[in-house]
């Protein structure tokens, strides 16, 4: 319930981030560097007098926006993939499954980084690689799913009644498959932001001035040696904090639909 | 006018026969039960109508549906037959509804499918489920499928195997998953109804005399084959093959309380290794030499037809 509330609340802040930020995110104040916690600056400002609060509140929309995207991706193209694959079965069937071993076999962070220093940093590299790393984690979990549910006499049932293959899938199958699509998803929102925060950190996603949370926790890095490590730590505890929320929710899913456990 | 005939069918899983040869037809309107132990090949002979065999299945000769052949019918001839022409009933309802959709769902799907508006589907959803002795219906077509109990259940699987009005219904022991007190209720709705739509039917069942109220001609089935086929009032007068006569032996009720009941010695046999010859000679209590090595035809007897050696042909003494 308090993974849930923490949920939304993150939600709307990113959402909501242009309009209630206390400051500007971006705005440079070199005389108010490393400033102490105090009511102006509630979480302190970094090496170059940007508030702290603005800027994890900002960088909230890139780092939740990321994943979102990843599962969504990932979500849609490995159920696509599992279904027609535990529908169709036979030779299609093997050559997914074995082409989804090979994918998975490959660290979906590798594949990330190495898209990334091909296409250039930024945001959409790092996330369409990471996508495509998703899609073997969930088919595999989906087609193990739709395997059972198309086997179940329902289906034949369905098809007894001259049912098509399209009908089937898109209004039967898809449909009881969903609360696990849900499980999977809220579970690989939680991989898929931490693999995006660290490569934000190595460098090769969103760049300075942007606030994305991975990054700001490599940005301040060189303040912890002067002694200021309050924005990587920050950071950090805000990604923690998002990951652990999300994946108790996807945990209490799971329970109530079943069938999450990876 | 025929309906519904099987050609001297055969289908093979992989090399092994489940179904050896079976001639069979069924007429316009009428019903025929399909009887025998479990294995013998009931289903799968139902089966072979809707062309539902298993993958690795190979099936030769010939399923006529009215005058097309099944085996020749393309993907949308198929279920065109399926969703307009055929309609089954299958043993657990329970397992044969999606459990997510509601009633309601269940009952208009195929009539949306077929390009009715969904309040004349609902409506006529509506009128199906009174057919068939739901009460509550406006209720009913909102709950779910686990709010309703096994018989209440059936009947609505019952009132969707009617909704196209099909020429030919096939019930795989529409009633094996129920309780007995609503069994009799479920299979009297089902004959009635289907009288009034005049549908033909083939019932299977494993229950000789439940077969034989409801349906006009019993076929009885054995390791594959068709034994013995018979009009259903004189199942007892004139049931002449030695395993029907086994099986009706083998009822309760017909030894005094106390008795052990008679069984049918040795246990049921696949179609894949019943012996060249009769395929009941393995258990048969009178088998002669003739009977192990050549196979006996199905020939007409008193008023039915029967495969047996031991059966005096042409001649009308008695054995």
């Amino acid at each position: 319930m308090a993974a849930a509330v923490v949920c939304v609340l993150v939600v709307l802040l990113a959402l909501l981030a242009p309009w209630i930020t206390p400051h500007d995110p971006t705005a440079v104040d070199p005389l108010n560097a490393y400033a102490p916690f105090t009511g102006d600056h509630p979480l302190g400002t970094d090496d170059l007098g940007r508030d702290l609060l603005s800027r994890l509140m900002a960088g909230a929309r890139t780092s939740l926006a990321g994943p979102l995207i990843v599962v969504l991706a990932a979500g849609t193209a490995g159920t696509a993939l599992a279904v027609t694959a535990a529908w169709f079965g036979g030779w299609f069937d093997a050559a997914v499954s074995r082409l989804l071993d090979i994918l998975f076999a490959f660290p979906g962070l590798v594949l990330a980084i190495t898209v990334a220093a091909i296409f250039g940093a930024g945001f959409t590299a790092p996330v369409v690689a990471l996508s495509l790393a998703f899609v073997p984690m969930i088919a595999r979990v989906m087609r193990a799913a739709a395997l059972r549910e198309r086997n179940l006499p329902y289906i034949e049932a369905l098809r007894v009644q001259g049912f098509s293959g399209w009908h089937i899938c898109l209004r039967h199958l898809l449909p009881n498959l969903a609360p696990l699509l849900v499980v999977q998803a809220a579970i690989g929102f939680g991989y898929a932001m931490i693999d995006l925060a660290s490569i934000s950190f190595l460098g090769l996603g969103l760049q300075p001035p942007a606030s994305d949370w991975g990054l700001m926790i490599a940005n301040g890095q060189p303040s912890i040696l002067a002694g200021f490590p309050q924005q990587s730590i920050e950071a950090a505890v805000a990604v923690v904090i998002t990951v652990v929320a999300f994946t108790v929710v996807a945990e209490r899913l799971a329970e109530r639909f079943g069938g999450g456990v990876r | 006018m025929t309906m519904l005939e099987f050609d001297h069918l055969r289908v093979e899983i992989n090399g092994r026969p489940i179904l050896r040869d079976v001639t069979l037809s069924v007429a316009a309107g009428e019903a025929v039960g399909l009887v025998g132990e479990s294995g013998s090949g009931k289903s799968m002979t139902v089966k072979s109508v809707l062309r539902l065999l298993p993958p690795g299945a190979r099936a030769t000769g010939t399923v006529r549906f009215g005058d097309t052949d099944v085996h020749t019918l393309d993907g949308a001839g198929l279920r065109r037959m399926r969703s307009q022409d055929v309609a089954m009933v299958f043993q657990d309802p329970r397992a044969t509804v999606n459990p997510v959709r509601t009633i309601g769902d269940f009952l208009t799907e195929v009539l949306r499918d077929q390009g009715v508006s969904r309040s004349d589907a609902r409506t006529r959803a509506a009128g199906l489920l009174a057919d068939v002795g739901v009460d509550h219906v406006a209720r009913r077509l909102r709950q779910r499928p686990h709010e309703l109990s096994g018989g209440l259940l059936q009947r609505v699987v019952i009132a969707a195997a009617l909704a196209t009005s099909p020429k030919l219904i096939l019930a795989d022991e529409p009633t094996t998953a129920l309780d007995v007190t609503t069994q009799e209720e479920v299979v009297a709705i089902l004959n009635e109804r289907r009288r009034e739509h005049g549908s033909a039917l083939l019932f299977i069942s494993h229950d000789l005399e439940l077969a034989a109220a409801v349906c006009d001609r019993i076929a009885v089935m054995y390791a594959g084959e068709i034994v013995e086929i018979l009009p259903a009032d004189r199942l007892h007068e004139d049931a002449r093959h030695p395993y029907t006569q086994a099986l009706l032996r083998s009822r309760p009720g017909t030894v005094a309380p106390g008795e052990r009941l008679a069984t049918v010695p040795g246990s049921p046999q696949s179609a894949f290794d019943a012996p060249a010859g009769c395929v009941f000679a393995d258990r048969c209590p009178q088998a002669a030499g003739l009977c192990r090595d050549v196979r006996p035809a199905l020939l007409p007897i008193d008023s039915g037809l029967a495969a047996c050696h031991l059966l005096p042909r042409e001649t009308p003494s008695v054995a």
